[in-house]
């Protein structure tokens, strides 16, 4: 076992001091000298073909520098269309208009004033077209198509449907299509003891960082391209401008800051494109910052319907699931293939499912483009498949965490898509989370369970009570009750990736980690800190993170997915061993011992057999450059792979490198008269595989169960007519103080990943899986078995369940 | 229409021009260069642009600058600094009351008034004072730590 004294501390972040005085450099503080500012004209109608735009008296107005539309950029050397999954996306709208909020216009001018007032003194008309808002509309015969021609980016190695794949008329709205095929799914539907037919769904929802997009660009005369961005995918978005402006990566810079949140909603291409142009047509430098109100008409969380069907023998055996899933990625695809993608693999849960058939679409429809969220749609999956566990477990009278531990997936466990699975600490999580909230400490009262047979499950071990209870929610006369729920999940970590690292040790023994790896607020920069620091034998106020410069930081896919600590830590950890083994090749000969003899702690090397002579990394390195001069360089490459997958069945040997797990236990009261819910007691676990640092995985999952509690209760992006009507905070409610759970309980476990850096395994996203799930059966469980299919739980939603549930009429 | 206002800014007086329709946020960043405050939902519902004017919690981001005028402003810059911190300060480092840190200057400068107005909060105390300060990463359980913290600090 090694010996750390640097990782698995509780670490202060390495940022702390310029966070807590306000100092922290976002981008929006960020100016340039001669720097405009840019604002962008949206469309009014959710679609619509552009007949003109007249920008001639917007071009007039004092202090406008560049007016651009969509007409322009088809005069200019570029290919004004990106997109991560499908080129559909112009920086300005070309042709037609996709939904209320599509960008058609833009203005440069001295300040933002002025550029609003241009804005204004644009006219445009605009000949509306038929629209659909949602999926089933969407997919219906003869349905207004959204896109002509289908054009995919060929950007992503994951997506491996698109690759290579042609430029072909549309023929319908879905944009992508997942399918996977294991065993035969309708001869085990036909023999199964019970087969439950179930749909689930959830609204698009915002991300809500607090920090809006921004980003600034200027042109150097000499060609070059530099651009600050509010992202977190830098290499990303110097691919794609250098694909865009038909010039060499090398020549574009691509520079991030800390940002103020992230959460899916910065990644890939967002302001990026169109501050270029604006950059480029006024010859000045530009920024364009959104408004809270443009946030919301950028990128949301998916809509998501889900239709399962699923048989179960009376042993408590899931022998088949069918599923499936329409994805609503609105008007541009953004990442919705890779969200339908991603989430596609595990859609029927972590259980070992012998029949599995998944069919997932992600489809345009006339509302603002859905992209990547914390999970990518694992929470939407989740939603679905957890809470159809706890209706099959409820009319079978199984416990419902005995009735998930029989069927979860173990290591060794051949997964749905045909990979072995290891390193996963799902039932540890299970388990932690059940414990955590005293699952089976209640008998519970009352339970509908059918009598005749003994339940190979055990009972139920809710917390239904019929007694009174002292409660903050009791009104007079009303009735308050209480359940308990579970829930759990597991998602396959985009496969494959790079992730590159560079590490300068520098004359006097000092480091520098260069790495593409965002610092968004998870606290990136100090785990790469403790990463470094133990693996090259330094102390960690040695160490400093150089952020994002595509100019001088090497590759990273993205950050985004969990992936960071496991692939950039392994990268930063492998740029520390390269560096250590150049300082050791020195030290070797000044100490008279084998390389291999050496060791490094806290700054200092040593040979084992002689730990009483030493040298400083300064020492060694003023040996090895006879001077107080010299740069040692380690470099760090890290690459995940996957097997080829089989395009009809999704069968591949490796379709992940790295499963993510968590698991959420909730313990709630209702007030029966209004439909109030209280959250007691929410307990979330993830297998963190090794924590790098205990308290910053700790805060992840206690932030992930926070910030998952609003689409569970009460966040919902609502529409009339393609118009978003709460598009404001206002009227869109994120969580507050007020809303926190009497207790929350994040819960560590560790089941070493095999490849991890340490064994650490990636975390940001796993926390978040199964809170909205684990709220509504504890509801459930606390309303005698009435569930309310579509998010968010409201309390109209759940008295509305209540009181059908305790009809006569009433079947279930 | 411009106006000529005199403000007390983090202690020291400051004579400025200000537009009618200029926001004390856009001030404070655009003329002044303070970027503590901190835009985010524009409608004084986040709680991220806050200052204090006259001690009292303000969101600058739908208050005038004009409005400021014979006021005494307090900003984050102004709370305290990394080698001299405010109690609260201290105590959001030493809880780590903070992800990103959008909302952090917000939240120490009302959370700085709470334990003025009440030395010693209870919980809910602390929850209903807080409520307008919004953290999206959910760092709520630890700036609530870190309040509590600094009011024991405070004895």
């Amino acid at each position: 076992m090694m010996d750390l004294s640097i990782v698995g501390t509780n670490a202060r972040r390495v940022e702390g001091p310029d966070k807590v005085t306000g100092r922290v450099d976002f981008m929006d503080n960020m100016e340039l000298p001669g720097m405009l500012h840019g604002m962008l004209l949206r469309s009014r109608v959710p679609h619509g073909r552009i007949v003109n735009i007249d920008t001639s008296r917007a071009r007039r107005l004092p202090g406008v520098h560049a007016v651009l539309c969509g007409q322009d950029l088809l005069g200019m050397n570029i290919d004004p269309f990106t997109g991560p999954a499908f080129k559909d996306q112009a920086a300005l709208a070309i042709g037609k208009v996709r939904y209320v909020g599509d960008p058609i216009a833009a203005v440069a001018a001295v300040d933002r004033e002025t550029a609003e007032e241009a804005l204004e003194l644009i006219d445009v008309e605009i000949e509306e077209l038929p629209a659909v808002f949602d999926v089933q509309a969407a997919m219906a015969p003869g349905a207004p198509l959204l896109m002509e021609r289908m054009v995919p980016a060929g950007t992503f190695a994951d997506l491996i449907e698109l690759l290579g794949g042609d430029d072909v008329p549309a023929t319908s709205n879905a944009a992508f299509q997942y399918k996977l095929r294991r065993g035969d799914v309708d001869g085990a539907l036909a023999r199964a003891d019970r087969v439950f037919k179930d749909t689930y769904s959830n609204p698009a929802t915002q991300h809500g960082d607090l920090e809006t997009h921004c980003t600034i660009a200027k042109w150097e005369n000499s060609g070059k391209l530099q651009v600050w961005s509010a992202t977190q995918s830098p290499s990303y978005v110097r691919i794609m401008l250098a694909n865009m402006f038909h010039i060499p990566e090398s020549r574009v810079r691509v520079m991030v800051p800390y940002l103020g949140g992230g959460f899916g909603s910065k990644l890939y291409m967002k302001l990026e494109p169109v501050t270029t142009l604006l950059a480029q047509a006024s010859g000045r430098p530009v920024k364009v910052r959104l408004t809270r109100k443009e946030e919301f008409l950028t990128i949301t969380k998916h809509g998501v319907t889900a239709t399962l069907t699923t048989g179960v023998m009376n042993d408590g055996q899931i022998i088949a699931r069918d599923c499936e899933i329409m994805w609503d990625t609105g008007a541009y695809a953004d990442i919705g293939p890779r969200v339908t993608h991603k989430s596609g693999y595990t859609s029927a849960g972590p259980y070992t499912i012998p029949n599995v058939r998944i069919d997932s679409y992600s489809v345009y429809t006339n509302k603002p483009p859905a992209g990547a969220f914390r999970g990518f749609g694992i929470m939407q999956v989740c939603w679905a498949y957890e809470s159809q566990m706890d209706v099959i477990a409820r009319e079978m009278g199984w416990d419902p965490v005995e009735f998930r531990l029989k069927n979860l997936y173990h290591d060794g466990d051949t997964h749905a898509t045909g990979t072995v699975i290891y390193s996963l600490g799902l039932e540890q999580s299970l388990r932690a989370v059940a414990d955590a909230i005293k699952w089976k400490s209640d008998a519970p009262a009352e339970r509908n369970r059918p009598s005749d047979v003994p339940s190979p499950l055990g009972q139920g071990g809710g917390a239904s009570s019929t007694a009174p209870i002292e409660s903050p929610l009791r009104k007079t006369g009303s009735k308050i009750v209480r359940g308990k729920g579970v829930a759990c999940s597991m998602k396959a970590m985009i496969t494959p990736s790079v992730a590159a690292a560079t590490l300068h040790v520098h004359s006097d023994g000092s480091v520098s980690v260069l790495s593409s790896a965002v610092d968004m607020g998870q606290g990136s920069d100090t785990q790469l800190s403790q990463i470094a620091a133990e693996t090259l034998g330094v102390r960690l106020e040695d160490i400093s993170v150089v952020h994002p410069d595509t100019d001088v930081t090497p590759y990273d896919l993205i950050t985004a997915g969990s992936r960071t600590t496991f692939h950039m830590g392994n990268a930063v950890r492998l740029a520390a061993a390269d560096a250590q083994q150049q300082l050791f090749a020195t030290a070797a000969e000044v100490l008279d011992a084998a390389p291999e003899e050496l060791t490094a702690q806290a700054g200092k090397i040593w040979a084992r057999s002689a730990p009483d002579r030493t040298l400083t990394f300064g020492q060694v390195m003023f040996k090895r450059f006879d001077a107080r001069a010299g740069t040692l360089t380690g470099h760090g490459l890290f690459e995940t792979y996957h097997a080829p997958t089989d395009l009809q069945t999704g069968q591949s040997e490796m379709v992940t490198a790295h499963w993510l797990c968590g698991a959420t236990a909730a313990e709630v009261e209702i007030d029966t008269e209004t439909g109030q819910l209280r959250i007691l007691d929410i307990a979330t676990a993830v297998d963190v595989g090794k924590a790098i640092n205990p308290f910053a995985c700790r805060q992840q999952i206690a932030g992930a169960t926070l910030q998952g509690t609003g689409p569970a209760l009460f966040e919902e992006m609502l529409h009339d007519a393609g118009q978003l009507i709460n598009g404001s905070f206002a009227d869109y409610k994120i969580p507050s103080f007020l809303d926190l759970p009497d207790q929350t309980t994040p819960i560590i476990v560790e089941h070493p990943h095999k490849e991890g850096p340490y064994g650490a395994k990636g975390i940001g996203e796993a926390g978040i899986f199964a809170i909205a799930p684990a709220i509504a059966n504890a509801i459930a469980d606390a309303l005698g078995g009435a569930r309310v299919p579509d998010l968010p739980l409201t309390p109209e939603k759940i008295l509305r369940a209540a009181r059908e549930a305790n009809a006569p009429e009433s079947s279930r | 229409m411009k106006h000529d206002i005199e403000i007390t800014l983090n202690g020291q007086v400051q004579r400025l021009t200000v537009e009618s329709h200029q926001t004390l946020l856009d001030m404070l960043r655009d003329d002044l260069k303070l970027f503590g405050a901190r835009e985010s939902c524009g409608l004084s519902v986040c709680g991220a642009c806050t200052v204090l004017v006259d001690g009292e919690p303000v969101s600058s981001c739908t208050h005038l600058a004009a409005r400021a005028d014979g006021k005494e402003l307090t900003t984050v810059e102004g709370l305290g600094s990394a080698s001299a911190p405010h109690p609260v300060q201290q105590a959001f480092l030493e809880c780590g009351a903070f992800q990103c840190s959008y909302c952090t200057p917000g939240m120490l400068l009302t959370a700085s008034c709470l334990l003025r107005e009440i030395p010693h909060p209870t919980l809910d105390e602390i929850k209903e004072y807080m409520v307008g300060n919004l953290c999206r990463c959910g760092a709520y359980p630890e700036i609530l730590q870190a309040i509590q913290l600094a009011a024991g600090s405070r004895e």
